[in-house]
């Protein structure tokens, strides 16, 4: 059951994003383009969807999830090096080409050659990401 | 164009919505780097049916609707080696910094998490100083 409901989430997910032009890295790019044409879109992509899940978060006080376990707890207000360091390198990667990992994966199947490629780099980035995040964690000391 | 933005704004509360179910059905947040991430270095083992079904209906839905539409439009670069640096930066950014668009942005700022909020701010701060900053060496995106 919990996989059938991920597998579901994750077909959702994929439509919103294709349906709202997320997939399209000219609207993306548009967005970041403040001081160029600036295409909004993306912003009503973002209030969109935070709108039904901030309800779902306050429907989660007090509750369980519905097929069991617990909710997850917030992850604190500790603004690290590695939350600020990672957050400018995504965002320069993002801006690039115009991708993020969720619409690179909704459009893998039909996206080209360079969505394939674009994904099997980021998977390689994932890789060598714990090496680097444990340097960041030992401070400028170890370096 | 109004119709790009009430395209947004539909495609946009189906992600919200999207989350929401995943949220309050199985009790998690639905992060697409996160959930890669953990498949990727090892460290979602122990849930990686869940993830591993959740990015099968991420990959497979969009595609084959795309499909049923006779395709969409990317507009992705043709410079592979842009692709492959972008891929990863974003591939480590987005595991160090725990979170994407969808887990720092979606999912952090609707519940007002300060992690999430300045994340989002950064990421999106970066992006537009990438994009100026092609913008004035190449002379366009």
């Amino acid at each position: 059951m919990r996989k059938l409901v991920s597998f579901l989430v994750g077909g959702i997910f994929g439509t919103g994003l294709l349906l709202s032009g997320m997939t399209d890295t000219a609207k993306v790019q548009g967005f970041l383009d403040f001081f160029g044409d600036w295409d909004v879109t993306l912003a009503f992509v973002m209030g969109g969807a935070i709108l039904p899940m901030a309800l779902a978060w306050r429907w989660t006080i007090g509750r369980r999830p519905v097929l069991g376990g617990k909710f997850p707890v917030q992850s604190g207000t500790q603004l690290d090096t590695k939350l600020v360091t990672g957050s400018v390198l995504f965002g320069m990667g993002w801006a690039l080409v115009g991708l993020c990992p969720g619409p690179a994966m909704a459009s893998l199947f039909w996206g080209g050659l360079g969505g394939i490629v674009f994904v099997a780099a980021m998977i390689a980035g994932m890789l060598v990401a714990p090496a680097i995040a444990k340097r960041l964690d030992a401070g400028p000391a170890a370096r | 164009m109004p119709i790009d933005w009430i395209m947004g704004l539909i495609g946009g509360l189906l992600i919200g919505g999207a989350a929401a179910l995943f949220l309050l059905v199985n009790g998690r947040i639905m992060g697409a780097s996160g959930l890669l991430g953990g498949l990727v270095d090892g460290s979602g083992r122990s849930d990686a049916g869940e993830r591993l079904a959740m990015i099968a209906g991420l990959i497979v839905v969009p595609g084959v609707i795309a499909l049923a539409m006779g395709g969409a439009q990317t507009h992705l670069t043709s410079n592979m080696g842009l692709i492959v640096v972008a891929g990863v930066l974003v591939g480590i950014g987005t595991r160090l910094a725990n979170g994407c668009t969808s887990g720092h942005g979606v999912c952090g700022i609707s519940r007002l998490s300060l992690r999430g909020i300045i994340a989002t701010l950064i990421y999106i701060g970066a992006g537009a100083v990438t994009i100026a900053a092609l913008r004035s060496i190449v002379g366009g995106l």
